[in-house]
């Protein structure tokens, strides 16, 4: 991670508050927005930089979004950081949860409601597919690189393979392409 | 705290250390531990509430607070959230300071940079394994590839096509 001196780190609050708009816009799941909000709206980290943190997320084990959260909170603001972006990422949502669920107990087997669910969980997902598209256009990976990420979505999409297996069978490929790059340079 | 609570506590505290690769990739385990061995729902409402989850806002990880919820109401909404984020927080927050350490060495980057690739192959596939469950009918597919575009070559926010999601979903019931 290249811990760039001339981009000013974000203020506590600033930060804090961010998490909470990212918890609470984070339909379909937080990844997406997250890397929206912190790499296109504030450029607090850039799009190699996110992907970076979000690999280190995906290594350690418990929710990425969570775990993207704190190691940022805790660059940017130690102890106090770590604390309370994963706090503001989880209590909107959670709160709104409340009223879903109590919602969903008495509302749930209406076919409409299944309806909706399902038209979201549609786009949810292209959501999702089109912001690994976006992602792979900013990173502009090598073809090592590139065989890497396939290699990763087939294990995962196709086989199946449980996640610690992937990411750290692939880990050393990984780290062999990007020191070719690094070397080419 | 009751027998019930605690079986959340341990059980989602168990799975949040083993779910490397995140909240989605702990379904299958998630399903085993609330459908097969404490029976608490139904196959079917286990998967109603996991496309709730997805269409509320925030981290997907929060169905095991719906999951919570439909045990021990509040206060295992509540347990099972914190057992799922606690263990593993504490976790990365040692690692982010040990990180911090080590800032700058070399190898540190190029081991980070290795990862970069992977992230995203598996964010891909983590929507391909959606898409699919959503594949009902051809609506859906439409739907699933119409807002891939969409977020793909535009800068709009994907709000939209959530939105669009859910009228079409109603729209065709």
């Amino acid at each position: 991670m290249s811990d760039d001196p001339t981009r000013p780190a974000p203020s506590l609050a600033g930060f804090a508050l961010t998490y909470a708009r990212i918890g609470l816009i984070g339909f379909g799941g937080v990844n997406a927005w997250a890397r929206r909000v912190i790499v296109e709206e504030r450029r607090w980290l850039t799009d190699v930089e996110y992907a970076e943190v979000l690999g280190l997320g995906q290594v350690l084990p418990g929710p990425n979004a969570l775990n993207v959260a704190i190691q940022l909170g805790e660059r940017w603001h130690g102890a106090a950081g770590a604390m309370l972006g994963p706090l503001a990422l989880f209590s909107g949502p959670l709160a709104v949860l409340i009223g879903l669920a109590t919602l969903h107990d008495i509302y749930g087997e209406l076919p409409l409601v299944k309806a909706v669910l399902a038209g979201v969980a549609s786009a949810a997902a292209g959501m999702i597919i089109g912001t690994a598209l976006k992602m792979t256009g900013k990173i502009r990976p090598s073809a090592p690189q590139a065989i890497v990420g396939i290699a990763a979505l087939i294990g995962s999409a196709v086989f199946r393979l449980p996640l610690p297996a992937v990411v750290l069978g692939l880990a050393p490929f990984g780290v062999a392409a990007a020191w070719l790059r690094e070397r080419g340079r | 705290m009751s027998g019930v609570l605690w079986q959340l506590a341990t059980g989602f505290a168990t799975l949040s250390l083993i779910a490397v690769g995140g909240g989605i990739a702990v379904v299958p385990e998630m399903h085993r531990f609330t459908v097969e061995v404490h029976r608490w729902m139904s196959d079917a409402h286990f998967a109603q509430i996991f496309a709730l989850a997805q269409a509320a806002p925030g981290p997907n990880v929060l169905v095991v607070g719906l999951i919570g919820w439909h045990v021990a109401g509040l206060s295992g909404m509540l347990v099972a959230t914190l057992a799922m984020t606690g263990p593993s927080g504490l976790l990365a927050y040692g690692f982010a300071r040990f990180r911090r350490r080590l800032a700058g060495a070399v190898w540190l980057r190029i081991a980070e940079r290795g990862l970069v690739p992977v992230a995203v192959g598996l964010i891909l596939s983590s929507g391909i394994i959606l898409a699919d469950a959503a594949a009902r009918d051809w609506v859906a597919v439409a739907i699933t590839a119409a807002s891939t575009i969409f977020v793909w070559r535009t800068g709009h926010s994907p709000l939209w096509v959530l939105l669009a999601g859910a009228v079409i979903g109603a729209a065709l019931w």
